[in-house]
């Protein structure tokens, strides 16, 4: 069990290409933190490094308060689960999993022992004696999480381990993870590029883009309290709409003149917050679930306008209603009782207590 | 509603469309099975041949223009057992069994520590290394054996079965090397990773993960080293003359052919048994030979 | 208590620099020494010899005097090195072209068969491949046989008149070709097979879907998928035809009157058989720009081929 530190990291290529622009980050103890942003991002860069499968260019990272920068991959005492599985086809799901520990050189009944636990943990305990290639996909992930788990690392890896899984299998896959982390608590990195996956595993989230991080801190922080436009846009989905505004100051209140004429008073708790936005050109940022059919009217910030349905899709639980505006392209969750059809004019309700307001010249929310 | 004529007025030529579709394809099959028996037949013709001589008397070779060349009447072993009975001929076969088991497994070994290490190890030029490979394997023998027959006479090695151990690598180990590159270049690079955060050094990385996960790429390697160094022609023959070192190969072809004719029976015995060991191979694994023979330039 | 432990080792190993590219270093020392055997092969038994060679082609026959380019010079004057020339680019060209074309037409045929019986046609067509090319030659320079051919006896069946094989010259470079075709034509096939099998169905599905006849599915899909495949075999077999050896030493031995030698027999002949070591490597050297052409265009064709895989 350990922290993990990692401290200005850059990663730079040769030519000068920075895969990693220095990140500074601290994982505790038992957490289970996840690296999520679009590919290219330098997150699995990171997660390579942590593991020594890269140098690191400059900066440190230290794995229980080692430095590691020097240390290679197999004294540094982790574990790690690939997106391929990585499994070794000519051994039998035994051998795989108890690999790491032979070349250790274990005692035959201490891995054995050992092995067994971690099939009894994943259930895989009928297939210890087949090939990978006998495996289903979601079996093998289970394989190339038991060979970690045996190995009682310090540290897990997780290279995107769930993209090569169907949708449904992803999902169960995902709990099963999250329910050996609760079992063997071991630290854990997970890298993804699906936030939902990010959201529901982590206990906090890292969003990376372009080689930095944008913003770290629990899921529900990230969806609530985004902190850059990039960070908005890419926790939830559907995703958060943004729409041109113009910041109005109007004898002590502040309103948003959107397109379409649309004009929307901006809650007073924020006048302060929002201040220095006034008379400026400003985005708008609402999430599809704050733009529904009209409801709770009754409640303080509530703004209702019309706008025109061009694509309905009905999800089951809810619909999701792309409605036009000049300029933008809105999304509305609505309940799937409410008449809508493509083309009629419909009343949606914002609910401003969720608004944010982005500078488009910094992408900082405001 | 003109949806539907418009559909009617298509169906006839759907249907003829389908029929001649069909009528095409039984064509297509047809010729396909006329050519391949035409090919079979001119393919086989020249062995078939080889073994039913081999299978005739002397006396039915020499009268053989008067009833038909291509049957057997009287078939007789006593080639094949003149054959066996004659210790020189023995001695053939073991000149190449020797050089040949010799000589894979040198290939072998040089090829697949080669090929871990150009293939996956990447290290300051390894790539120029690889092509180098490539290119040698360009090179052929009959370029190469006026030299070598001055290196191998100054080291005494000419007229003896070790002078060709020394010099069949040239003709078996870049190709081998550059099959298993291949080879070695197709297993996932997450493979390797695995097995360096379990703790393997690269020894134990080649043995225990990278020859078992590419048997199959070395058993064609193997195949091909066997293969070619049976059949080498060009070296034995530069460089062997008395027929106590000659391999296989040019045994039969220098000491069999005699003056008279009618030992065609014995010359004809003696090629298949020199050609029993690769066509026996061949047989039991063509699956292997085959990726073997096709690796090397749909990998390159 | 265990971090305590790695702790440890790691100061220890900390002072001494840095270990990762230690790892790294003696990474690169462990793959030198695994390819040393290689280039041990490479540059004592091909390159050295190569390049002793072309010393060797400059001596005189007794091989204590340099004298240039004097054996080219003694060769090019004469007409039966001429004639070798001649005979070497005919009997590739012919022999390649020939082999490329029924390599295809197999291929295709047996790509048209259920795939269940492709398994047997392809073993049985590929026998000739296999038998090392001296001893099936032998088979061939019996069936050639002046007075007791199976292929003539089979020409007087059908009423054709018996052909002096190996007799005359023309009909001796015939039969070298023949056999070489022979022996050469069940590789293409192989080749071609594994190439026409590795083009998607569903190309060939969208094409019938756009119209395309089966002719223009060969013309626009097949061939341009294959080109490079084609290319590629086609120079691999032009270097191996070039350098060919076995058939004409056993067939024709260079006969009637030294007019189907090629390179590497007549090679033979001067260095090894008649003993003039320098003139034979002064032969066998004419077939180096020839080759080096080729392996250029191997080459291109590898690399853009790998270009096109990026």
């Amino acid at each position: 069990m350990a922290q993990v530190s990692i401290r200005k990291v850059v990663k730079a290529y040769e030519g000068g290409v920075q895969a990693v622009k220095g990140i500074d980050l601290e994982i505790a103890d038992h957490e289970f933190v996840v690296l999520v942003g679009p590919s290219g991002c330098g997150k699995s860069t990171t997660l390579r490094m942590i593991a020594g499968l890269e140098e690191i260019t400059s900066g440190e990272i230290a794995i229980g308060g080692t430095v590691v920068n020097d240390i290679p991959p197999r004294d540094r005492d982790i574990a790690m689960v690939f997106q391929n599985y990585a499994l070794y086809p000519h051994m039998s799901v035994f051998d795989n999993m108890a690999f790491g520990l032979t070349l250790r050189k274990f005692p035959k009944d201490e891995i054995k022992r050992r092995v067994d636990n971690a099939a009894r943990i994943l259930d895989i305990t009928p297939l210890l004696d087949r090939k990978p290639k006998a495996l289903s996909g979601g079996q093998r992930q289970r394989v190339a999480m038991g060979r970690a788990i045996v190995r009682d690392p310090k540290v897990f890896l997780f290279d995107e381990p769930l993209s090569n899984l169907d949708a449904k299998l992803r999902v169960q896959m995902r709990t099963e993870i999250k329910k050996v982390h609760q079992a063997v608590k071991t630290t854990t990195v997970y890298v993804t590029h699906d936030q939902v996956e990010a959201m529901t595993l982590a206990d906090r989230v890292v969003v990376m883009n372009h080689g930095v991080i944008e913003q770290v801190g629990p899921p529900q922080e990230l969806y609530h309290r985004p902190v850059t436009r990039f960070v908005a846009g890419f926790i939830g989905s559907p995703a958060m709409n943004f729409i041109p505004a113009r910041v109005e100051n109007g004898s002590g209140a502040l309103r948003l003149n959107l397109p379409n004429g649309i004009v929307l008073p901006v809650p007073a708790d924020r006048t302060q917050r929002y201040a220095a936005a006034a008379g400026k050109e400003m985005i708008f940022g609402i999430r599809p679930e704050h733009l529904t059919e009209p409801k709770n009217l009754d409640r303080d910030n509530i703004a209702t306008f019309d706008l025109t349905p061009e694509v309905i899709e009905p999800m089951g639980m809810e619909t999701l209603v792309h409605l036009w505006l000049q300029g933008a392209e809105v999304c509305s969750r609505i309940d799937p009782t409410t008449p809508a059809e493509p083309g009629r004019p419909l009343q949606v309700a914002a609910d401003l207590n969720h608004m944010h307001l982005i500078d488009p010249q910094t992408g900082r929310v405001l | 509603m003109s949806a539907s004529a418009a559909a009617n007025r298509d169906l006839p030529s759907i249907y003829h469309k389908a029929g001649s579709l069909r009528a095409e394809r039984r064509w297509a099959l047809w010729s396909a099975y006329i050519s391949l028996i035409f090919a079979a037949i001119i393919m086989l013709a020249p062995p078939v041949y080889m073994l039913m001589t081999s299978l005739k008397t002397s006396a039915e070779i020499a009268d053989q223009l008067n009833s038909t060349p291509w049957w057997v009447y009287s078939p007789t072993l006593e080639n094949y057992a003149a054959l066996i009975g004659n210790e020189m001929f023995r001695g053939f076969f073991w000149n190449s069994v020797k050089v040949t088991v010799l000589v894979v497994a040198v290939t072998m070994v040089i090829s697949v520590l080669a090929a871990f290490a150009l293939g996956r190890m990447r290290f300051w030029g390894s790539q120029a290394l690889a092509t180098g490979v490539f290119l040698t394997y360009l090179i052929p023998d009959t370029l190469l054996f006026i030299p070598l027959y001055q290196i191998v006479g100054s080291l005494g090695l000419l007229n003896s079965a070790w002078g060709l151990v020394l010099v069949y690598p040239t003709l078996t180990v870049p190709f081998c090397t550059w099959i298993m590159i291949g080879y070695f270049a197709s297993i996932p690079k997450e493979l390797d990773e695995a097995a360096l955060i379990d703790g393997a050094n690269w020894m134990q990385m080649l043995w225990k993960i990278f020859i078992p996960v590419a048997l199959p790429g070395i058993i064609a390697a193997t195949i091909f080293a066997f293969t070619v160094s049976w059949a080498a022609f060009v070296y034995p023959t530069a460089f062997i003359t008395t027929p106590e070192e000659m391999p296989m190969t040019i045994g039969v072809v220098s000491q069999l052919i005699r003056g008279d004719t009618f030992a065609w029976g014995q010359l004809m015995a003696g090629a298949l048994l020199a050609a029993l060991p690769p066509v026996i191979v061949y047989a039991f694994l063509m699956d292997y030979y085959i990726a073997g023979l096709t690796a090397g330039a749909t990998k390159g | 208590m265990a971090d305590g432990a790695t702790l440890a080792i790691a100061q220890q190993g900390a002072p001494s620099g840095s270990s990762l590219k230690r790892f790294a270093r003696r990474r690169s020392t462990i793959a030198f020494v695994m390819t040393l055997p290689l280039l041990l092969v490479i540059g004592g038994l091909v390159a050295w010899p190569a390049g002793y060679a072309i010393w060797l082609s400059m001596l005189n026959r007794r091989m204590n005097t340099f004298i240039g380019l004097g054996n080219f010079e003694i060769l090019l004057d004469s007409e039966t090195f001429r004639m070798v020339i001649f005979q070497s680019v005919f009997f590739a060209v012919t022999a390649v072209i020939l082999k490329a074309l029924i390599g295809f037409w197999l291929a295709h045929m047996l790509h048209h068969i259920p795939t269940k019986g492709q398994r047997k046609w392809r073993g049985m067509l590929l026998v000739p491949w296999v038998i090392p090319p001296a001893l099936s030659t032998l088979g061939w320079w019996w069936m050639f046989d002046p007075s007791y051919s199976s292929i003539n006896w089979l020409l007087n069946v059908f009423a054709v008149p018996s052909v002096p094989w190996l007799g005359e010259p023309w009909w001796a470079r015939i039969s070298v070709i023949i056999v070489n075709v022979w022996y050469g034509a069940p590789f293409f096939m192989i080749m071609y097979l594994a190439a026409l099998k590795s083009v998607p169905e569903q190309l060939y599905e969208a094409a019938a879907i756009d119209g395309a006849s089966s002719w223009q599915r060969l013309r626009y899909v097949t061939l341009p998928m294959m080109r490079n495949i084609i290319s590629i075999t086609v120079l691999f077999s032009l270097i191996v035809t070039f350098a060919n050896y076995d058939i004409v030493r056993v067939l024709t031995n260079g006969g009637p009157r030294d007019l189907t030698h090629v390179f590497a027999s007549y090679a033979f002949q001067v260095g090894i058989l008649a003993g003039n070591i320098p003139r034979g490597a002064a032969v066998s050297l004419f077939m180096f720009p020839i080759l080096a052409v080729i392996a250029f265009f191997v080459l291109r064709g590898i690399n853009r081929r790998n270009k096109e895989e990026m």
